[in-house]
């Protein structure tokens, strides 16, 4: 493909990068115990969480940021970035969707996400959550009627002590990593969601994120328990505006999946991924975690990364419960400056766990990234299997993609197989379709979609309609 | 005393009793590497390329330099391979003359040890030793730089074609006291030039000695070097090895990295293709047992467009022992068109074994082929109940399959001498419930039937 | 009497394939069975050499008064079954030579002998190779790997001729071959007729028995023999097909 097409693909503007304007009450930048206390008042939490929160600060205060990543970037000031962003008046949160600031929904159609339309029609619960509170949330009588419930975080601490106690950090713990010990100080929301046993949830559940407020780290946290043979598909997906400061979000994600529970976890995220020079994009520094815990249970990670200027993510899944099953399913784009260093663990623990890991990277313009996974099979898991297949694509000659897959391996009866592959897209192909009469733009289109389609199929309908199109808005033109 | 100034200390004792002095240059250098080891000091788990092996063995080792090369003859017959070879025999470390034979050597052809070299000519020698192999590779290079007496000098000039293996052999004796050596081997294959160098390590049963050697090639345009490395140590022994190769236009190289012994082993092997038209491919296979531990890390540096590589490692890991891959491949920004394959395959015969492998793609280019793959598992059940069909116990069955396995990369092997020892040291090592031992005789009868 | 079958059923995944199977072989008999596809055929041969995944819900199988269905895979082999597959496995790297002296050795200590020394061994080997047309350095070669359809056929007889079984069964050993491999396979076939072995040909066409002459021909339909005569009877089903028999079966 010419390189002018592809350099004028490259420099498309950024379609999502805009700023709404809401006032916001804003803690001033600064980390201490003071804004931790600030962040657990505002929240109106009881003394045993300020002190949990205390103490991933203390942890964390020990701890230094993580280097090994194949990722470039200036020391974070943790000190320059402000904590706690809300709506003017949190306690008067609107009550369903014709409260909600307009100009909020008007956001959200820019976004290409109708959300009242959406949710009617395709039945999905929506907790928004906009600058760190959550906005609404609605269908919260038709999980009720199942007795599955799906709130804020905040909501679930003040309605649900007793689950949070048992449940938050017994997956990921405090002091995890650098990131995981500064979310447990920090984090401001998230969502929550308990399926007891034996109810298969009624409906999709989603979250939009958005990251809005200048200066505002973004820090979720969001819980998912699934009880004995439940089930449930929760689907999150994000984008942020244009902003000129680097805008830190470093999330935790807990699951954990009972005896024959079932987990599906589904992200897009789009986040802003800085200027043509790398410069005001995110950096999304995230702790996911899925725990099957119980027999035969399953727990499956599908997530499309577009966005971000600096990606650190790596959705996991400790194999406890005999027979459980770990997946992971994703499709990464990089363009432009982006720099991403993402993949999975799959621990093998219990006995003949099976675990699936399919990554396709596409790498274009300048970006750089890495796929980084560990399996990891230990002594007691017999019988264990694992199968990976890790391909990179690259655009253009001034991008990066790397693999750096651990293995390891510790019992005899265990069967892995791991196959990766870098390539370009084939001028082969390429010309095959254009002999077909198809553009090269769609030609690229087509031929990346098709490399992505083993991930896709996981994504629930609707998203992977978004993923698509996401996909193509994403390397549009960049591609040659 | 830290662990490392006991090393300098060793290292300053050896230098302060030599009767002669060096090359200034060969002093300065060891100076240099003296101190560079004293400052980053042994590896820890800490450090990314020794997260999965731990030296602590010999750090906390106390070995002195050989200062003699007795060593019967007839032991050594037992021990050599039995192939026709320009030979170079070094026990624990120092030359044997008597133990060597360059008379098949052609003319264009010069080998040398390094102490010759250097008295003869130490210019020539500095100007190439270590250009390769610097002492920020790793704590053990410097180690070596700083301790290195003895090796192998090695050259071709334009055109020559050595026909017969160049076999360098080093010998490891028991002894009260274990030994330590840090061997220097320096390749210099000139334009055109062929020849095929067999680093063989064999030794003494109860022998707890440390090597710790250093390789390097320099392949012109259009050279041809097969390396053979057949590590039989004894598995007391401790061997450490880096391997590295310079490779110019439409040169090609091939490494055979075949281990069977030492307590502690780890293989370094980093080639950089630097011209147009380059091959290199790798080929491996440890087989551990007991407690035995075998780290191999190869990296491939594609420094220019059109050049090719390709890899195939193959672990057997049985008891406790313990297996590592780490093998890397990085293509560098504008060297297009490059296609590089490898893969690593691992079997394990019991459940307290392990294997850590991590095959790794660094590509700044986007006109590549390049994939990896790697698989640990068990042997084909289908082949299995085959041979069972034809009233082969499962055990053995099992055994000829894992003698399958290993075979698979023995088949690239040239030479029937390295390949039969091998197979027979596969078989002999496979466990006595594989029953393999009345197939080990067929296969030494049919041997010598030829 | 060298093998007995009885009224043998066989179920696999879920579905029975065989449904009341009887048939006697004596030794010296070539028997050949016949039949259309899916009639049960390789299913038969199978079971009796033991593979995995074939449920014998009822029935016996003996051979010289053994249980078979009671031994092990190996136990059947050294007892003198031996299967020739239609689709023998590729097993790369496995040498051709290794595996016959494995499976003569085993035979033999099965049999309380001593292993046959290496010189015996080979030259055992070389003799049949040459009879069997095939080229020495085939007993360096995996078995198997990389092989033609011919070959690999003629790798399956030549196992015969080195192992000598008592009952040799071979399943679509002709399907594949070209005339000439043919007339090898079957040359190899027939130098294993005798007085004390059985051979049981299971085939689809008639062609095979131009070359090789049974004594009794089975059809096997839908699971079960519809029909046993000479050889004549091949002949017959080669001119008016199975038809006539499904339908008898089906009624």
């Amino acid at each position: 493909m010419a390189s002018q097409e592809m350099e004028q693909l490259v420099r498309r503007e950024y379609t999502q990068g805009f700023v709404t304007d809401i006032e916001s009450d804003t803690v001033p930048p600064g980390l201490d115990e003071s804004t931790i206390a600030f962040i657990s008042g505002k929240k109106g939490e009881p003394e045993w969480m300020l002190e949990w929160r205390l103490d991933a600060y203390h942890q964390w205060l020990k701890m230094t940021p993580p280097s090994w990543a194949h990722l470039d970037y200036p020391p974070i000031d943790y000190q320059a970035i402000s904590y706690y962003s809300a709506p003017k008046k949190p306690e008067d949160r609107p009550q369903s969707l014709d409260e909600v600031d307009p100009k909020l929904l008007e956001t959200y159609e820019k976004l290409g996400i109708p959300l009242h339309e959406r949710a009617a029609l395709a039945g999905v619960a929506v907790d928004a959550v906009f600058d760190s509170v959550s906005v609404t949330t609605t269908f919260k009588d038709k999980l009720a009627e199942a007795g599955v419930i799906f709130c804020s975080i905040s909501e679930a601490i003040r309605d649900y002590p007793e689950l949070i106690k048992q449940y938050l950090g017994s997956v990921v713990p405090k002091a995890d990593n650098y990131f995981a010990a500064l979310n447990s100080a920090v984090f401001t929301d998230g969502s929550f969601v308990f399926v007891p046993e034996g109810v298969t949830c009624p409906m999709e559940l989603s979250t939009y994120f958005r990251i809005n407020a200048a200066n505002t780290g973004q820090f979720e946290r969001t819980l998912i328990i699934c009880e004995k043979q439940a089930q449930v598909s929760y689907l999150e997906g994000c984008t942020a505006p244009m902003r000129d400061e680097n805008q830190l979000h470093a999330a935790v994600v807990e699951l954990v999946a009972l005896e024959d529970a079932y987990i599906k976890y589904s992200t897009v995220q789009n986040w802003y991924p800085g200027d043509e020079d790398g410069k005001g994009g995110i950096y999304n520094f995230v702790t996911k975690r899925g725990d099957c815990r119980g027999d035969r249970s399953r727990i499956s990670w599908t997530q499309v990364e577009t966005g971000s200027a600096i990606t650190w993510k790596y959705p996991s899944c400790v194999l406890r419960g005999k027979d459980s099953i770990g997946e992971f399913y994703s499709v990464a784009v990089t363009n432009g400056r982006q720099q991403a260093d993402t993949g999975t663990k799959m621990i093998h623990i219990g006995e003949g766990t099976r675990s699936y890991i399919v990554s396709k990277g596409i790498a274009a313009g300048r970006s750089d990234q890495s796929y980084r996974g560990l399996v990891k099979i230990g002594p007691r898991a017999k019988g264990a299997r694992n199968f990976t297949q890790c391909d990179s694509l690259l655009i253009g000659d001034r991008c990066g993609a790397h693999t750096f897959p651990y293995q390891e391996i510790g019992n005899a009866t265990s069967t892995l197989e791991h196959e990766a592959t870098t390539s370009k897209i084939g001028e082969d192909q390429l010309f095959y379709c254009q002999t077909r009469g198809i553009s090269e733009e769609d030609a690229v289109s087509m031929i990346v979609n098709g490399f992505c389609k083993d991930v896709f199929q996981e994504l629930p309908m609707e998203f992977a309609v978004e993923a698509e199109a996401l996909l193509n808005v994403t390397l549009e033109g960049a591609v040659g | 005393m830290s662990e490392e100034q006991t090393f300098i200390d060793a290292l300053n004792r050896r230098m302060a009793a030599r009767d002669a002095a060096e090359p200034t240059w060969v002093a300065a250098r060891r100076q240099a590497a003296s101190a560079r080891f004293e400052a980053v000091g042994f590896p820890t788990r800490r450090d990314e390329a020794w997260k999965y092996t731990d030296t602590r063995s010999i750090a906390r080792g106390t070995f002195v330099q050989a200062d003699n090369a007795e060593f019967s003859p007839a032991a050594a017959a037992a021990l050599t391979l039995p192939l026709d070879a320009i030979r170079l025999t070094f026990v624990d470390g120092v030359f044997s003359a008597a133990l060597s034979d360059l008379d098949a050597l052609p003319a264009g052809a010069t080998v040398e040890t390094l102490s010759q070299a250097l008295e003869s000519n130490h210019e020539a020698v500095g100007a190439v030793l270590g250009r390769l192999a610097g002492v920020d590779f790793s704590p053990f290079a410097a180690l070596n730089t700083a301790f290195a007496e003895e090796g192998a000098i090695i050259r071709l000039a334009p055109g020559t074609v050595v026909e017969t293996p160049i076999l360098l052999q080093f010998l490891s004796r028991e002894g009260d006291q274990p030994t330590m050596c840090h061997p220097r081997v320096l390749i210099e294959a000139g334009a055109r030039s062929e020849a095929t160098v067999i680093e063989h390590y064999v030794g003494e049963t109860d022998a707890k000695n440390f090597t710790n050697v250093i390789t390097e090639v320099l392949l012109d345009r259009g050279a041809i070097v097969q390396h053979y490395k057949l590590q039989e140590a004894p598995v007391g022994d401790m061997h450490i090895a880096s391997v590295h190769v310079d490779q110019g236009r439409d040169s090609r190289f091939t490494s055979f990295n075949l281990n069977l012994g030492g307590a502690l082993v780890r293989n370094d092997i980093v080639a950089d293709l630097n011209a147009e038209g380059a091959e290199t491919q790798y080929f491996g296979l440890f087989f551990a047992q007991g407690r035995q531990h075998v780290d191999n890390h190869t990296l491939v540096n594609h420094n220019a467009p059109r050049t090719y590589s390709q890899e195939s490692y193959k672990g057997i890991l049985d008891d406790r022992a313990r297996g590592v891959f780490n093998g890397k491949v990085i293509v560098k920004r504008d060297s297009q068109q490059i296609e590089a394959y490898q893969n690593n395959a691992n079997l394990l015969l019991s459940d307290r074994a392990e294997i850590d492998t991590k095959p790794e793609l660094e590509i700044y280019a986007d006109d590549v082929k390049c994939s990896h793959g790697a698989t640990t598992g068990q042997l084909d059940e289908e082949a299995i109940y085959a041979l069972r069909t034809r009233g082969i116990d499962e055990q053995t069955a099992r055994g000829l399959l894992t003698l399958a396995f290993a075979g698979e990369v023995m088949e690239q092997v040239k030479h029937d001498a390295i390949a039969q020892r091998v197979e027979l040291a596969v078989a002999g090592k496979l466990p006595e419930r594989f029953n393999l031992a009345g197939l080990v005789e067929a296969a030494v009868a049919l041997g010598e039937e030829g | 009497m060298m093998l007995e079958v009885k009224d043998l059923h066989v179920t696999v995944e879920g579905s029975e394939i065989l449904k009341g199977l009887t048939l006697t072989v004596n030794p010296g008999e070539v028997h050949a069975i016949m039949g259309p596809n899916g009639a049960g055929k390789s299913t038969l041969s199978a079971v009796i050499a033991g593979k995995d995944g074939y449920e014998v819900t009822g029935g016996s199988i003996t051979f010289e008064g053994k249980d078979v269905l009671e031994m092990e895979i190996e136990e059947r082999a050294q007892a003198g079954l031996l299967l020739g597959f239609q689709y023998p496995v590729e097993i790369p790297g496995v040498k051709n030579i290794y595996l016959l002296k494995a499976a003569l050795n085993a035979q033999r200590t099965a049999r309380g002998e001593e292993e046959i020394p290496a010189p015996e061994f080979m030259k055992l080997v070389r003799e049949k190779l040459n009879f069997m047309q095939m080229d020495p350095s085939f007993l360096q070669r995996a078995v198997n790997e990389g092989f033609s359809g011919g070959e690999k056929k003629r790798n399956e007889i030549l196992q015969m001729l080195v192992l000598q079984p008592k009952l040799a069964m071979l399943d679509e050993i002709d399907s594949g071959l070209d005339i000439d491999a043919m007339k090898v396979v079957a040359k190899g076939i027939n130098s294993l007729r005798s007085e004390e072995r059985a051979i049981l040909l299971v085939t689809h066409y008639q062609r095979l028995l131009d070359h090789i002459e049974p004594d009794v021909v089975h059809v096997l339909v839908d699971g079960r023999i519809v029909k046993s005569g000479d050889k004549n009877l091949a002949l017959e089903l080669e001119s008016r097909g199975y038809d006539w028999l499904v339908e008898g079966s089906a009624a």
